[in-house]
């Protein structure tokens, strides 16, 4: 053969049309009647008639973190209606704190958010302390503030490895539970607990640091900010990463308001609001030189990359705590039996998770008489009728984990 | 004036006639409002106050626990007291609904509430105003029995669609506690050795 010739090849089109010796002797074959039907509305774009099929997702499946059941109305792979339905967990915990004495209260509301217990703590303490006027002293608020913000990096980074893979990204979450695992060890030597650490008391903290415990976290920042880096190369400039996360899940910032979506999911639709920054003054935070970190966009990519922010903006806040960290005591005078003066309280703070509230109202007594516990994911996951209007299947599992949500903290 | 006067003196101003009466609790204004007037007060404080933020919808119920403190010598279920009060701003009867609301922008918040007929507690829905308010009022109204008036669909959210009561109300038991006084001092053994009265007589002086 010589060089000019071009060998023959088939092309499918065109007058040369040439189906290629294989092709030839393929007998015709009958179309089904039904599927003739299909090709021809095919053909000129009918829509057909599928009719609705409900179908539900959980309460066992992966991406609902839990027992978040959603009922599913599907058109085709859309969605046209979804109802969650919640309460698989529900453990009456308002009505549990009727029953309790305020130290036994705390253990109770560990459990709420297990991911960021420690932070759950934190507000009804200080509810419970304005009411009876009182003050933690300095050094136990700026330990709670380094195990507050240390909670939400483990929260966070749990999310940003978790993220990648219900989008299809395996590697990302290995890399999360991995570093996850350090900020653990530091809250379990100074609490004794990993998850439920139960370490605050109505005035303070149970204990001191343990020794070396802050050259330690120093080490650990280092970790957690180079983690950082590692997710916004490996996770964020990934082009599958983006195109299945943006434009998907929008929340407009004044209907997420309306909604009660508070913290990292409304700032990601460019409301620039922080509890910590703009709320009544708690903890060590007015002293604390931090930004506030929000996207225009609203969608689960916004979600993601303000949780990123705000994971590396926590763990300088940890290095800032532990260079400014007073000494002293960590316990102010409390009597043993612990009796609340009649009130009410409403300490909000800014958990992980979002807006965390206790509105505390005291008889007097040793035990509260009514706690009404407003959770962030509770606010958060009820606009999800609204969000779920319209997506695609693939793209709910997006929005259930950009949204970010713990079972136990809707269901309380 | 302090922020909390100035708020105080912006938020019954634009109310009117629909605050009854107002009340600071540890920083936080609390208004008690009329009935009638529930959602037009939601109205006012989204549209005019900018309270563009729906906190939390909750109710509450005045009434001494009957079921607390009834075992003798378990002092770990907390003292009760047997009498009727009322909180911040007051209340008229037994149930009151509570809501707070807050702007994102002016950082500024504040508790409303309302009284609520003992025999049929009724009020008016907020979802018109507040789209988020459709969970806690369904919440609300299984928790407490209090009806919203044009709320879309008024259906259980926690519990199972056939339960029957009101579980936060505070005639109705808690079972756990009626079959078995936990923690109680049946399950506390004094540790060997020990003499705990002396104990936490010396603790509770230093502290």
């Amino acid at each position: 053969m010589s060089t000019t010739e071009q060998p023959s090849v088939p092309t499918n089109s065109g007058p040369d049309f040439n189906p290629g010796p294989d092709f030839k002797d393929i007998p015709a074959f009958e179309v089904d009647p039904g599927l003739q039907r299909h090709l021809a509305d095919a053909r000129v774009n009918v829509e057909l008639d599928t009719g609705d099929m409900i179908i539900n997702l959980g309460p066992q499946h992966p991406a609902t973190h839990g027992t978040l059941r959603l009922v599913v109305r599907l058109d085709g792979e859309r969605v046209i209606a979804a109802d969650p339905v919640i309460g698989y967990m529900h453990r009456g915990y308002e009505k549990l704190t009727e029953f309790r004495t305020y130290p036994q209260v705390t253990t109770l509301i560990n459990r709420i958010d297990w991911l960021s217990s420690f932070a759950n703590e934190v507000p009804f303490v200080h509810a419970a302390e304005q009411l009876m006027e009182i003050e933690a002293p300095p050094r136990a608020q700026y330990i709670r503030t380094a195990l507050t913000e240390l909670s939400r990096i483990a929260t966070f980074l749990l999310f940003l490895g978790e993220m990648g893979l219900q989008v299809g990204a395996l590697t990302p979450a290995f890399y999360g539970f991995r570093d996850r695992e350090h900020v653990l060890n530091l809250i379990e030597s100074a609490t004794g607990g990993r998850f439920h650490p139960n370490f605050n008391r109505i005035g303070g903290l149970k204990d001191d640091l343990p020794w070396g415990w802050i050259a330690e976290t120093r080490n650990v920042m280092k970790i957690v900010l180079d983690a950082c880096d590692v997710f916004e190369d490996l996770v964020l400039g990934n082009e599958i990463f983006q195109a299945r996360t943006r434009s998907v899940g929008i929340i407009p910032g004044e209907l997420g308001a309306s909604y009660g979506v508070s913290g990292s999911n409304l700032r990601a639709s460019g409301v620039d609001w922080d509890l910590r920054r703009d709320g009544a003054p708690y903890l060590a935070y007015p002293e604390l030189d931090f930004e506030v970190f929000t996207h225009p966009d609203g969608d689960s990519f916004a979600r993601y990359w303000v949780r990123l922010q705000e994971t590396r903006e926590s763990a300088r806040m940890v290095l800032q705590l532990l260079d400014k960290m007073p000494a002293g005591p960590i316990m102010a005078k409390v009597a043993r039996i612990i009796k609340v003066p009649a009130g009410e309280a409403w300490v909000e703070t800014e958990n992980p998770l979002g807006q965390m509230g206790y509105y505390v109202v005291s008889k007097g007594g040793t035990g509260p008489f009514r706690v009404k516990i407003r959770s962030a994911s509770f606010s958060n996951v009820s606009i999800l009728p609204w969000m779920l209007r319209g997506v695609y299947v693939p793209d709910v599992v997006t929005i259930l984990a950009s949204l970010y949500f713990i079972l136990g903290d809707i269901d309380r | 004036m302090s922020d909390l006067e100035v708020l105080t003196t912006r938020v019954t101003e634009a109310l009117g006639d629909s605050v009854i009466e107002h009340a600071e609790a540890c920083g936080n204004l609390v208004l008690r409002v009329r009935l009638e007037s529930w959602r037009s007060v939601a109205e006012t404080a989204r549209k005019e106050l900018g309270c563009n933020y729906l906190s939390f919808i909750s109710g509450i119920d005045w009434m001494p626990a009957p079921t607390v403190g009834l075992i003798e010598g378990d002092t770990s279920t907390p003292a009760q007291p047997k009498e009727m009060t009322f909180g911040a701003a007051g209340s008229a009867g037994r149930f009151q609904v509570f809501a707070h609301v807050q702007s994102t922008s002016q950082h500024i918040g504040f508790t409303i509430k309302a009284d609520l007929d003992e025999a049929a507690p009724h009020c008016e829905s907020w979802v018109s105003v507040y789209p988020g308010a459709d969970w806690h009022e369904r919440e609300c109204w299984e928790m407490y029995g209090v009806v919203f008036d044009g709320h879309p669909s008024l259906r259980h959210l926690y519990l199972p669609w056939e339960f029957e009561g009101h579980p936060l109300r505070k005639d109705f038991p808690l079972l756990a506690r009626e079959v078995k006084p936990w923690p109680g001092l049946t399950d506390v053994e004094p540790m060997p050795g020990s003499e705990s009265d002396e104990d936490s007589k010396d603790e509770a002086g230093e502290a």
